[in-house]
């Protein structure tokens, strides 16, 4: 069996700035992470090998610093990494991230699963899953919140769709992407990141494909969208007044009255 | 692809077990909005089971329904969806598509883009159309930080659009249209089986128009009747953060934020919430915001229209004794 992760290296979202009057993200102060959806899908692998015995292999597409995810996930138990990287591959849309994923893991050949996660902290889109999905031919479940039955040829998974729980039967090879409901993730193991520290991470760039890649499918080129520009909202104003501890009799009374007016609202 | 080919917006009209989900109205809206400024037919395309009235979506503006029944779109199957959908698409070539972004509109568009070869947005919460009559998509991203304009350089122009974030369009049963019934072109694939149904949510706080929510400042599962109480008092339902819900208190369809459910009511009660980022992304859109919290520096009094710095536990039952039940409300 063998397993494939999408893992993409995103900056710490708590610690990106956002300049409202000129528009613009810094990312100088944040430091970058797993995104954190994908380590539920790297745990779900994980949980799969231990159950069925299986290679899990991390691929992640980005710039060569993102060979650090590549490290952490080995450190938290896959097997093995690749990392994607050339500079034809940035500025890639959705559309030419699945298309170069999809690619890779044709590439690396006799894969039974895709294990996604359900979307990135900086894209916020959920699509590259379904995407890369539909890009290598493979059914997919989306919205995964459990796994139910592990079996040597097939999962079934619990979906969250149609504000509903489904139960769907999945026969490999096939891609699901997770939620963050489906597990906790185990922490990365003291000795396994010693060695990784050193280890170089597998990388292919454009040329390291050994079926043709085509330099219009990936980056900013086989990306079927553009931003025109970005613009960072400013809060909605809120009146903001506060009652301390020793004003409560006070706060109650004024509370309970907006309580009262809001619910009458509308009717 | 160039655009002399396309012509037309469709909107795909999500329906479960036969009911259409009334993101679909809203599409239609902005669809009549766009098509005014483009000059072109809406279409619907309604896959399901046999017995929908196909007609609700001619009066909310559709000129042309393509209702494609089979008992089969009755489970949420994204392949068979797809499959569909695409043939659909290729014969009527429109040149915007639009989807809700539910967890299923946002399982099924990838695909459909991906088979078409052609680009799409997520999760947009506005559509305008430019000068050169392309599609504006306004979608947030970072976390729902920014708000980025989107273009799309290929055809179709493929957006999910939010639930909730445009009005429905009035239904207005004198307009006419056309209905045109078809029989699925393909058949379902043996690689996904829908097995069953395990349940049905129960709530939908996204609908309501209180929320009382508790986070971690809550110390256990039980309490939250206390703001049941409260809740039910002022005609409204509980939600909970994200702590909540790992902690196993509540179950899922009680969390708000970036990764549960986004809210929009007219009152929401945050109970022992600190106000982290990824909270707040989901009660962005609510009228009036109450925060009880005992650490005066929690975010949160920083985004409330009202904060009481103190003890939940004191402040909710005095609150709900105080609280005047409405007698003329119905239920
Ligand atoms: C990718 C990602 C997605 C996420 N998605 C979500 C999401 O969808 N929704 C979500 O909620 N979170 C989400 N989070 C988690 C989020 O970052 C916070 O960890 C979480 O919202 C904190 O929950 P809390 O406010 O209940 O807990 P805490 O931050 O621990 O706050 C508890 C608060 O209760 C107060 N308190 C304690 N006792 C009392 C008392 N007796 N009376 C009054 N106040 C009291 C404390 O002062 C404190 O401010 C996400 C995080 C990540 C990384
Ligand atoms: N650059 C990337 N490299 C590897 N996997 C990715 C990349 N971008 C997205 N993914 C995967 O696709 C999921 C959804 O991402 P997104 O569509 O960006 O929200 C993520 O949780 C990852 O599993």
């Amino acid at each position: 069996m063998k397993i494939i992760v999408l893992i993409k290296q995103v900056p710490e979202m708590e610690r990106v700035k956002f300049d409202t009057e000129r528009g613009v993200i810094n990312r100088k102060s944040a430091g970058v992470e797993i995104n954190p959806f994908d380590l539920n899908a790297l745990e779900a692998a994980l949980q799969i090998k231990e159950e069925l015995g299986a290679e899990v292999i991390a691929l992640s597409m980005g710039p060569t610093r993102a060979e650090g995810v590549i490290k952490e996930a080995i450190a938290r138990g896959a097997d093995d990494g690749v990392l994607l990287t050339d500079r034809k591959f940035s500025g890639a849309d959705t559309r030419a991230t699945s298309y170069l994923l999809a690619s890779a893991i044709e590439e690396i050949g006799n894969v039974d699963l895709v294990i996604a996660g359900e979307m990135t902290v900086d894209g916020d889109t959920a699509q590259v899953g379904p995407q890369t999905a539909e890009y290598l031919g493979l059914a997919h479940v989306a919205y995964v919140t459990k796994l139910k039955k592990i079996r040597e040829d097939y999962l079934t998974v619990v979906s969250s769709v149609w504000d509903a729980n489904y139960l769907k039967k999945l026969k490999y090879p096939g891609l699901i992407t997770v939620t963050k409901d489906l597990n906790t993730p185990r922490l990365p193991l003291l000795k396994r990141k010693l060695e990784v520290r050193e280890a170089e991470v597998e990388k292919w760039g454009i040329a390291d494909f050994k079926t043709d890649l085509d330099h219009q499918d990936v980056g900013l080129k086989g990306s079927c969208t553009r931003v025109r520009k970005i613009e960072v909202p400013s809060l909605i104003e809120r009146e903001g007044k506060i009652w301390t501890g020793d004003e409560l009799t006070e706060a109650i009374t004024e509370v309970a009255q907006i309580c009262q007016e809001k619910d009458r609202m509308g009717e | 692809m160039t655009e002399k080919e396309y012509n037309g917006i469709l909107v795909f009209a999500e329906q479960r077990n036969g009911e259409i989900h009334h993101v679909s109205y809203e599409l239609l809206n902005k669809a009549e909005e766009l098509a005014a400024e483009l000059n072109c037919p809406i279409f619907a395309a309604l896959l399901g089971p046999t017995g929908i009235e196909a007609e609700e979506l001619i009066y909310r503006g559709a000129h042309e329904v393509y209702y494609l029944e089979d008992e089969a779109f009755g489970q949420p199957d994204e392949l068979f969806y797809k499959e569909n959908l695409v043939d659909l698409i290729e014969e009527l070539k429109p040149e915007i598509i639009l989807l809700g972004a539910t967890n299923f509109g946002r399982s099924l568009a990838p695909r459909v883009a991906a088979a078409l070869d052609t680009g799409l947005t997520a999760d947009c919460t506005d559509l305008r159309v430019d000068e050169a009559g392309k599609l504006l998509q306004i979608r947030p991203a970072f976390s729902e930080n920014i708000l980025a304009q989107i273009e799309t350089v290929t055809y179709p122009q493929m957006a999910t659009v939010r639930y909730k974030e445009f009005v429905e369009r009035d239904r207005d049963a004198t307009l006419e249209g056309e209905i045109i019934k078809k029989s699925p072109t393909k058949a379902q694939e043996q690689s996904i089986e829908v097995l069953e149904l395990l349940e049905q949510q129960k709530v939908n706080i996204a609908e309501a128009e209180v929320v009382v929510a508790g986070g971690k400042g809550i110390k256990k599962a039980a309490d939250f009747e206390l703001l049941q109480k409260l809740a039910t008092k002022l005609g409204g339902v509980i939600g909970a953060s994200r702590d909540i819900i790992d902690a196993g208190y509540l179950s899922k369809e009680y969390q708000i934020g970036y990764s549960g459910y986004r809210v929009a009511p007219k009152l929401y009660i945050a109970c022992g919430i600190s106000g982290a980022p990824q909270h707040v992304a989901g009660i962005k859109e609510a009228d009036k915001i109450i925060a009880i919290n005992t650490d005066p520096s929690a975010p949160i009094f920083e985004i409330a229209d009202y904060g009481i710095i103190g003890d939940l536990y004191q402040v909710i039952p005095k609150l709900i004794e105080e609280v005047q039940e409405d007698e003329t409300r119905d239920n």
